[in-house]
């Protein structure tokens, strides 16, 4: 598992490589976090191109970002989802907080 | 039903053993030859049973989660997870999504992730001596007798 982050003044965007499940998304948790907080930006995008592999941790960890970034009244946005990520993702709802967008 | 082969793997309770688990069994459904969407499927299911037991079954310590699985007939994939830990209290709830006694980043989706991707599933608790669930799948691929 890792974790790649870029920003620009109006886009924060951490990309996540590998697999997410209970045991690494404490790690990603705390690097995206520290992101997050130190830009603030206007739009966070997790970018889910590279993820091999999650289970119900990373609908966790979207939901967890999602409400840091909506307590300082930014949006963030889901990207590069296979078909079987964003079906994860609408089972929780995910849709109706934020955009998801597929892959391709 | 006997099963016409099967496996038991033991593992302790520590996180880094999640990717361990499903990893194995996926490995051992391979003989199936089942297509990839499968194999994600009981990765994932096994990813959530396994996650539940180190998370609720074993909050304050580390135990012991065995793992069983076999293949039947039809290539119908059985897959058990047991551990001997504090028990859910409520199973009918525990089921529900978005029900999680833990809060913070469990998404409270583990069975409902669990129930979408298998054919079937069973859970039966008791508190104080632990939890196992059964997930069952159908798997389609070329050594799966299906065609």
């Amino acid at each position: 598992m890792a974790i790649n982050i870029t920003s620009t003044p109006v886009r924060l965007t951490i990309s996540l490589i590998g697999e997410i499940d209970h045991h690494n998304a404490s790690v990603l948790r705390i690097e995206s976090d520290e992101a997050i907080q130190k830009s603030l930006s206007p739009t966070v995008t997790l970018d889910f191109g590279e993820v091999t592999f999650m289970d119900s941790s990373g609908i966790g960890f979207v939901l967890g970002r999602y409400r840091i970034v909506e307590s300082y009244g930014g949006s963030i946005e889901v990207i590069n989802l296979s078909n079987r990520l964003y079906m994860m993702m609408k089972l929780a709802g995910l849709e109706k907080l934020m955009k998801l967008k597929m892959k391709g | 039903m006997k099963a016409l082969n099967e496996m038991k793997l033991q593992i302790e309770s520590r996180s880094v053993n999640e990717g361990f688990a499903r990893a194995t069994v996926a490995a051992f459904a391979a003989q199936l030859d089942p297509n990839i969407e499968d194999i994600s499927d009981i990765k994932t299911a096994v990813s959530e049973a396994v996650t539940n037991s180190i998370v609720h079954g074993y909050p304050d310590s580390v135990g012991k989660i065995y793992i069983w699985a076999g293949i039947y007939e039809n290539g119908l994939f059985k897959v058990k997870i047991k551990d001997r830990g504090l028990g859910i209290e409520d199973v009918k709830k525990a089921l529900e999504p978005l029900f999680t006694t833990l809060g913070g980043e469990r998404a409270g989706l583990g069975f409902a992730v669990m129930e979408s991707f298998c054919d079937k599933i069973h859970v039966t608790s008791k508190i104080g001596k632990g939890t196992t669930v059964t997930l069952e799948k159908f798997l389609k691929g070329r050594n799966c007798g299906d065609d």
